[in-house]
């Protein structure tokens, strides 16, 4: 019978069929990180065991303070939970990439970064865009903190089987379109619960195109389609990524791994539950209005009026988001004058974001009411992005260069902006108070972000 | 876990699209508050005004759907983050059930993990629920804004008495009926885990390769 993508890997990980469509999956992968559900400090209290540590692999990237020169204690009350949490790791023999380290970042940067996250595992990490993984070729997942639990103590999870979409990217993009703009026209097209219930492949002339970095951009966002699991078949861009990373395998061990690899496609004739497709010579550079990812627009338009849409349950809501946002109906988006820009984040962190950004930042001044960051998303990122110049070209244009977590996308660490004040963001949620109570956020590209922080106003980066 | 059975109980409307998990429960409260505290910080952006007394427009803050252990809410509710908090937010507030046309799938399996009962109906359905539980507050109204939800058959039953199905999936229904342990049960299972690695390692040996070879 002809499987997709997502029933190769799936299949490979049933221990127990349970019926009803679930099953007890072994997991092949777990990611830890400081956020969360301190997994480790519950399994301790539990008094329970981690079954298998060498398959679990955790960094710091929530809690911890970005700015230059810090560490552990730089922000006071959570530096305990750090200690704590490198001393579990410890003693369970756990490999934690800690702060200054290379292999430390975000955990959705580092996994396959590392190497960690490879094409054919079931991966899972407490932390919803674990299905950025996807784009290795895996079959990954955010998982809640009782499920965390359950991974540490048994190496294996509950779960039902998700029915299979496909998005078909074709086309050629116009070359200020980036994945980040690719996928925000999905969701603005199938909206944020679009994808709910189904694991969603990722396939097409265009996906193929895409650098690794891009295919993990397009997973990122998977989950604000309202799919747990985003997934893009592994080709030979992605073993040419993948060898000689630290924890890929090696040797003759490697040749086996890539002969498997290239059996993991959708079959021509597997069939799935659902299918959308995307013309991508028809998408601009995309901002979102609103405060649902699915309140997206092209740069060029204006805000939409609520009274365009006939559904009074999407008026009001429009119109909730409008007041939240301080946008008035029918004024184009580029008028919105802004306060902040952040480039960063495990959807738009990596080397091709930071040069995407950095080229519309060379030779130019961020605008002078704009507080422009710029927060690599890994240890190793940030000193590869030193080696080639890069964080001078972003500081000499004003920009402030940090050290590397999540930061401003969710806010957690003191990272915000203020109540009322406006950012332009390369992160995933544009959510009411994400970066920060009151904050308004406009979700868009690297480049986009460097435009719009030259500009003072959000902009269309084809006209910076 | 607490077993779920049956529940008679306020309900209250919260119909809104996209709520999501920075709503349901914001970071900060999560960060810095003990989940036992979390009750009531639930909803925060909406529950409070900018000066933190009581929003009256907010649903639950209406004298109506006081006590409420019942949510009903509209598309794509707690869609987001993974944050389980979001959750034990709405169980400090004495949330046993929601209701709504689908959920975040996170927070879906969030809900069992802790003995909260998702139950998904179609928009037409949930919409209609709300429009009695807002009708049954009216003054002069011969009904309270209760439901009745009964796992055993799995039926929501309406302030007019009318009765609806629901479905939930088979292992699922059988945890909560029973409030069973979800990792105490796996643990029972470990001779098809070993079993399962063994193969696996066999199979695909570079899996586990890592940190052994690093
Ligand atoms: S960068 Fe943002 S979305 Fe990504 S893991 Fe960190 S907080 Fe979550």
């Amino acid at each position: 019978m002809p499987k997709t993508l997502f029933d190769k890997i799936w299949d490979r990980h049933v221990i127990a069929d349970l019926g009803d469509d679930y099953a007890l999956l072994h997991i092949s992968r777990h990611l830890m990180h400081d956020g969360g559900g301190r997994g480790l400090a519950m399994i301790k209290a539990a008094g329970q065991k981690v079954r298998n540590p060498d398959l679990t692999f955790a960094t710091f990237d929530h809690v911890i303070s970005t700015e230059p020169g810090r560490d552990h204690n730089t922000l006071k009350p959570y530096a305990q939970r750090l200690y704590d949490m490198r001393d579990e790791a410890k003693r369970w023999g756990i490999k934690l990439f800690d702060l200054g380290q290379p292999g430390q970042g975000i955990i959705h940067v580092v996994g396959p970064e590392q190497g960690i996250s490879l094409p054919g595992t079931l991966l899972v990490c407490g932390d919803s865009h674990t299905c950025t993984h996807g784009g290795m070729g895996a079959i990954a997942f955010g998982i809640g903190a009782t499920e965390v639990i359950h991974v540490l103590a048994t190496q294996s999870l509950v779960q039902r089987k998700p029915k299979r979409l496909r998005a078909t990217f074709e086309g050629t993009r116009h070359s200020s379109v980036t994945p980040k703009d690719m996928i925000l026209h999905l969701i603005g097209q199938i909206g944020t619960a679009g994808g709910t219930g189904y694991a969603v492949e990722y396939a097409g002339s265009a996906i193929r195109a895409l650098e690794v970095e891009g295919r993990l951009t397009i997973c990122n966002l998977s989950i604000e389609l309202g799919a747990k699991v985003g997934m893009i078949a592994p080709d030979e861009k992605t073993f040419a990524y993948l060898k000689g990373r630290p924890f890929a395998p090696t040797g003759a061990m490697w040749d086996q791994a890539v002969a498997d690899w290239r059996s993991l496609a959708s079959d021509a004739d597997a069939v799935f539950d659902r299918e959308v497709a995307v013309d991508v010579g028809k998408i601009a550079p995309q901002i979102t209005w609103g405060t649902s990812p699915e309140q997206v627009i092209p740069v060029t338009a204006n805000v939409p009026d609520p009274k365009s849409v006939a559904d009074p349950d999407k008026q009001k809501a429009m119109q909730m988001a409008l007041d939240y946002m301080g946008l008035k109906a029918g004024q184009p988006i580029q008028d919105a004058k802004i306060d902040w820009v952040f480039i960063g984040s495990c959807t738009n962190s990596r080397m091709s974001d930071l040069r995407a950004a950095a080229e519309v930042a060379k030779g130019r001044k961020v605008a002078g009411h704009v507080r422009a960051w710029v927060v690599p998303g890994s240890e190793n990122i940030k000193r590869e992005a030193e080696a080639e110049g890069i964080d001078r070209v972003f500081k000499e244009a004003g920009f402030e260069w940090r050290e590397p977590g999540c930061s401003m996308c969710l806010a957690v660490n003191g990272d915000t902006i203020a109540p009322g004040q406006r950012s332009v963001s390369t992160s995933n949620r544009n959510f009411v108070g994400r970066q920060g109570p009151g904050g308004r956020t406009h979700l868009a590209s690297p480049a986009m972000a460097a435009a719009a922080a030259i500009a003072g106003h959000i902009a269309d980066v084809r006209q910076i | 876990m607490e077993a779920f059975t049956e529940l008679d109980a306020v309900a209250s409307p919260v119909m809104r699209q996209n709520i999501d998990t920075d709503i349901v429960i914001p970071i900060h409260r999560l960060r810095d508050v003990a989940q036992a505290e979390l009750g009531a910080y639930a909803f925060e952006p909406l529950r409070y005004l900018p000066d933190g007394s009581d929003n009256p427009e907010f649903p639950l803050n209406k004298p109506a759907y006081k006590g409420a252990q019942i949510l009903v809410a509209d598309n794509n509710f707690a869609c987001g983050s993974s944050r389980e908090g979001a959750v034990w937010a709405l169980m400090g507030m004495g949330i046993r059930c929601v209701i709504a046309p689908s959920f975040g799938p996170i927070f879906h399996n969030n809900c069992f993990q802790n003995g909260v009962l998702p139950i998904q109906l179609p928009r037409e359905d949930v919409l209609a629920i709300a429009a009695e539980l807002e009708g049954a507050t009216r003054p002069g109204a011969n009904s309270e804004p209760r439901l009745a939800i009964n796992l055993h058959d799995r039926t929501v039953t309406t302030p007019s008495g009318r009765k609806i199905e629901f479905k939930v999936d088979g292992i699922r229904r059988e945890s909560l009926l029973k409030g069973l342990n979800e990792v105490e049960l796996t643990l029972t299972k470990e001779n098809e885990i070993a079993a399962h690695q063994a193969k696996a390692r066999a199979a695909t040996p570079w899996l586990y390769q890592t940190s052994l070879s690093s």
